[in-house]
């Protein structure tokens, strides 16, 4: 006999459930009583999609470390026995190295939502800096998982990066020793990339999306109008007039989402895995070699416009750090996004010219940067990625600028479709 | 402000050459043939088998596949396997390995590379071009070198079949399109010093089916993986069907 019979009043084995765990309770707060507002659009499928490349990564990653053996010297070798004496290993890779840029892709859409409605503003500053900390630890983990075949391009990827942290002034060449473990990147950097990747960083970045969904659910969602949902109630019921259940609603809205994302992420895992040398690099099919550097070391795709950064910036003063000063800039920067907006509005939809303008030039400038990011450099290259990276500094350094000045529309009290 | 719309605008337009699908060896600068490798040729693959067997795994290990492997994907019997593909094991379970000594390196300057990934690291225009591109050059120490791989240690091992050739007095180097290669036409970098036993066209077939069996051995679960992927894709767009069926359902009562 339950010592507190449960508010839900369920019987027999949910019953029995409920008057120890709040199942049924959880289940109504997240799902069939979180009421979202009815008018998402199709920028909306994007965060459901990343929990499922999350799910993605972390089961095919499972199956990667089962036969996966970190250590320069089998590393490369034991996946080419996944790719080839494991049964659909090849599959499994794949999805598992095309998830990576799949994620990418995914939350940078994601992001470019929340710029777009506001969903940063007041009272979901938090969400946003949770969300910014999860691409923080996305990239890490990513760089993390690059290194890991121990191709000639992770070698060399690792080498570049791992070095970066040798520009801080007096300690950096000795950091730099230390987090390698040897003085070049070596069997002990591997094998702490690998403990890195597969345990601390998904414990974090798991931890930090349930922290980013409670966040949510909390204050609830914003919409395309910018429009708080909660503020327009049901008298009777307490119900929001615009919002309906997550679930069964957008459950089975989503659903229609999982099955376009699939049928493009199928495709390229599928038909076209290295993705034209993108994907995954035709240097890293060569095992790593300390004496044979690569024609041209690039970053894996998805790091393009922060790598342009890093080279954009000239060294002065007998220094290189100021580049990895600019690029750390510019992730830190995004945590600051819901102070430096001053508008009125949230959404793109009610905010006027200046910020549409603002908006636009910053993300076609950002997919300008990866391009050249990519590029070998070159004077043109230089030049390029300089004024784009003034450009995305600007965007976030004047918002509190443009934002207050701008024309903003009359909000509407309801959702407008 | 002029100068820079004018530098931008080189830059657009270098922008818009350079996403052209252009394959050139990053190695000499030299332009390759295009071959499209296609693994799911059984023919083919089985010839570049036997001809990979008899010309290239004296000095080149594929030491990522194993012998049954190649049987069984290719529909090879394993009688047939054991009598005319398998020269340095008699397990079927090996890995392919090369006879050569460890010392061998001595021999060439280095032990010449495993082929197993060779078409992903280089891609297939690489090989496809590489082995037609052997010329005579008495500067080096086998008597040949190669345009898209300059000081190449390699002896042009397919001569007899091939035939020499030496540089072109006025080849316009880099000028030549996808028309160089086995034959010999206008615009070559090469010019013929003493035929073959097989014509450029055969010449340029066998090199395809080696290309062709290398793509095979560089991934030899992808014609698997594509015909699944068809069925994966099949079942996608029902689903995606389905799905949307089920929304339209759902939301019907939501204005």
């Amino acid at each position: 006999m339950a010592i507190t019979p449960n508010p839900y009043k369920t019987t027999g084995a949910l019953g029995w459930i409920d008057d120890r765990f709040p199942l049924t309770k959880m289940w109504k707060e997240h799902l069939s009583e979180y009421y979202a507002p009815k008018n998402f659009n199709f920028w909306y499928f994007f965060g459901s999609l990343a929990l499922l490349v999350l799910v993605n990564q972390l089961l095919t990653g499972i199956f990667l470390t089962m036969h996966y053996k970190p250590g320069a010297e089998t590393a490369f070798d034991s996946v080419e026995y996944i790719m080839r004496d494991v049964p659909w290993g090849n599959v499994i890779r794949y999805m598992h190295s095309t998830g990576a840029s799949a994620f990418f892709v995914v939350v940078f859409l994601h992001m470019f939502r929340g710029l777009m409605y506001g969903s940063y503003q007041k009272p979901r500053e938090l969400i946003w800096v949770f969300g910014s900390l999860i691409f923080l630890v996305l990239m890490a983990e990513a760089f993390c998982g690059y290194v890991l075949p121990w191709g000639n391009m992770s070698y060399w990827g690792a080498a570049v990066i791992i070095n970066l942290f040798g520009t801080i002034p007096f300690i950096g060449p000795d950091l730099v020793t230390w987090i390698q473990g040897d003085f070049v990147p070596s069997d002990a950097t591997l094998n702490r990339l690998f403990s890195i990747h597969v345990i601390a960083l998904p414990f974090v970045l798991v931890g930090l999306v349930v922290a980013h969904i409670l966040a949510l659910h909390e204050v609830g969602s914003n919409n395309p109008d910018g429009v708080e949902i909660k503020k327009k109630k049901d008298p009777a019921t307490g119900i929001p007039l615009d919002g309906i259940p997550f679930h069964p609603y957008y459950t089975v809205k989503d659903l229609v989402g999982v099955a376009g994302f699939l049928i493009i992420f199928c495709a390229a895992l599928f038909f076209m895995p290295d993705g034209g040398g993108y994907l995954l690099e035709a240097p890293n099919f060569t095992p790593a070699s300390q004496i044979n550097t690569p024609e041209h070391i690039t970053p894996a795709w998805y790091f393009g416009t922060y790598y342009a950064m890093l080279r954009a910036t000239p060294s002065f003063a007998g220094t290189q750090i100021w580049g990895v000063i600019v690029m750390g800039a510019a992730v830190v920067i995004l945590f600051f996004v819901p102070w430096l907006d001053k508008s009125k509005v949230k959404s793109i939809r009610y905010k006027g010219a200046l910020s549409k303008i603002a908006l636009t030039i910053f993300a076609i400038n950002f997919v300008i940067l990866n391009y050249y990011g990519l590029q070998p450099p070159s004077d043109t290259v230089q030049l390029i990625s300089q004024i784009g990276t003034i450009i995305y500094f600007a965007f976030f350094l004047l918002m509190p600028w443009y934002s207050k000045i701008d024309k903003t529309k009359p909000v509407p009290d309801r959702v407008t479709e | 402000m002029t100068r820079l719309l004018t530098r931008l605008a080189q830059v657009s337009a270098m922008a818009v050459v350079a996403l052209l699908p252009q394959a050139v060896n990053a190695n000499s600068g030299m332009p390759l043939l295009h071959f499209s490798a296609d693994s799911g040729n059984l023919p083919s693959v089985q010839r570049g088998a036997r001809n990979f067997m008899a010309y290239c795994s004296g000095c080149h290990s594929l030491k990522y596949l194993r012998y049954e492997r190649i049987g069984s994907d290719l529909n090879i019997p394993p009688d047939v396997l054991k009598k005319n593909l398998m020269f340095t094991s008699d397990k079927l379970g090996d890995q392919i390995k090369i006879a050569m000594p460890a010392a061998s390196g001595d021999w060439f300057g280095r032990v010449p590379p495993d082929l197993s990934l060779e078409t992903r690291a280089r891609g297939a225009d690489w090989v496809y071009t590489y082995l037609q591109s052997f010329y005579l050059d008495d500067s080096r120490p086998m008597g040949v070198n190669n345009t898209v791989l300059a000081g190449a240690s390699m002896p042009h091992v397919l001569w007899e079949l091939q035939g020499w050739q030496k540089k072109a007095e006025h080849a316009a180097e880099g000028e030549h399109g996808a028309e160089h290669g086995g034959g010999h036409h206008e615009g070559s970098p090469f010019e013929p010093v003493s035929k073959g036993t097989l014509n450029p066209a055969e010449y340029q077939g066998f090199v395809g089916d080696l290309v062709n069996f290398l793509d095979y051995a560089s991934e030899p679960g992808k014609q698997a993986r594509i015909s699944t992927g068809l069925k994966v894709m099949l079942y996608l767009f029902v689903l995606l069907g389905l799905t949307y069926l089920l929304k339209k359902e759902f939301w019907r009562d939501i204005h």
